[in-house]
């Protein structure tokens, strides 16, 4: 009996603690995934996307991770009255369920600082999606044309 | 309710109409106040200044007089609006064809320190064929953005740094007379029929 109810706790802990912990990250879908291409490595990149969260509870984006750039980080682009643009870090992005936040050019953008390697056309590189329950995914972005205006080029 | 709750309530309620009442203030007469909206450019044949552009020529707003012009600002180190700026455009000039063809479409950085010549004309090698890339000194190009009522700001990032520039281009008929904005990412369907404007004006000119 003693026995039975320590093996259940232990299965709980075990199984229970890892799903109860991701309150929501994992119904997170990214879809449309697209970047341009860079002239060397001086000049920050940028990469837009959809994040979908299917699920029912609120996802917050904490922040991103990708092995091509060093200082990753979502930009949001304002245009004033006078039709000066200037960006500044998003902050905290908070995805209500069953709605869809979208990085695109005259919103936001994955800003990728420092890169460490040339963004190739054709290639993908991989961004890893920080969430507030600390649940992570990450998704292939690719790399498309300089001129590119959407995610179908 | 007793009557200290009531005072507090009282109190409370008070200090936020002052509050709503400074606010509204500070938006309408305080520095809140918003910016007046952007002046007109002056005619083509009003700006002076001296660029080069991305073959190396020396140019200025009198190379663009003759035909319908449209100028924007901007810098290649510039991740976001600059490059979804240059593909609308380069969208727009798809969708016009030959009527386009004479019309001078000028893309100027405010960022002449790191968009040399060579750099410009990299830059605009990927975009359509009739941008052209102008480059000049830090002097010329506050000559030029003061022409075009267009302002600038470097912002230090983290040991880089980026800029803060207005966003919008510019329409010109081809005697140099300002006809109209495009606003930053502003649909197509709005924006190239401010083009077809300018290009009919020309043409009832020449006719
Ligand atoms: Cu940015």
């Amino acid at each position: 009996m003693r026995k039975s109810t320590f093996t259940a706790l232990a299965f709980s802990i075990l199984v229970g603690l890892p799903t109860a912990s991701l309150a929501g990250s994992e119904d997170i879908v990214v879809e449309d995934a697209w970047s341009r291409a860079s002239i060397g490595i001086n000049r920050p990149g940028a990469a837009y996307m959809t994040l979908r969260n299917t699920g029912t509870e609120p996802v917050t984006l904490l922040g991103l991770e990708t092995p091509l750039a060093m200082m990753p980080d979502i930009h949001e682009t304002k245009t004033d009255a006078n039709g000066v643009s200037s960006m500044a870090p998003a902050g905290e992005i908070i995805i209500p369920p069953g709605e869809s936040v979208s990085l695109e050019p005259g919103g936001m953008h994955a800003m990728l600082m420092r890169l460490q390697t040339k963004m190739v056309e054709g290639e993908t590189f991989p961004l890893t999606m920080n969430f507030a329950d600390g649940g992570k995914l990450t998704v292939n972005v690719p790399i498309l044309g300089i001129a590119a205006r959407g995610p179908e080029g | 309710m007793s009557r200290r709750t009531l005072l507090t309530y009282g109190a409370a309620i008070a200090s936020m109409l002052a509050l709503a009442l400074f606010i509204g203030w500070w938006q309408v007469d305080g520095t809140g106040a918003p910016e007046p909206v952007a002046q007109r450019p002056l005619p083509l044949t009003q700006m002076e200044f001296q660029m080069t552009d991305q073959g190396g020529e020396t140019v200025g707003p009198a190379s663009l007089l003759g035909n319908p012009s449209m100028v924007f600002f901007g810098f290649t180190y510039c991740p976001d609006v600059c490059p979804t700026t240059l593909s609308d455009i380069s969208g727009w000039l798809d969708d016009l064809g030959d009527d386009v063809a004479d019309m001078n479409v000028v893309f100027i950085t405010v960022d002449p320190e790191r968009d040399t010549v060579p750099a410009m004309a990299e830059y605009v090698s990927y975009f359509h064929p009739a941008i052209q890339g102008w480059s000049g000194t830090l002097d010329e190009t506050a000559r030029a953005a003061a022409g075009f009522r267009a302002s600038y700001e470097k912002v230090a990032t983290d040991g880089h740094y980026t800029m803060n520039h207005t966003a919008s281009v510019f329409l010109f008929d081809a005697d140099g007379r300002f006809a109209s904005t495009i606003d930053y990412h502003e649909p197509r369907e709005f924006a190239v029929p401010k083009i077809r404007r300018v290009l009919a004006r020309a043409e009832e000119e020449t006719s």
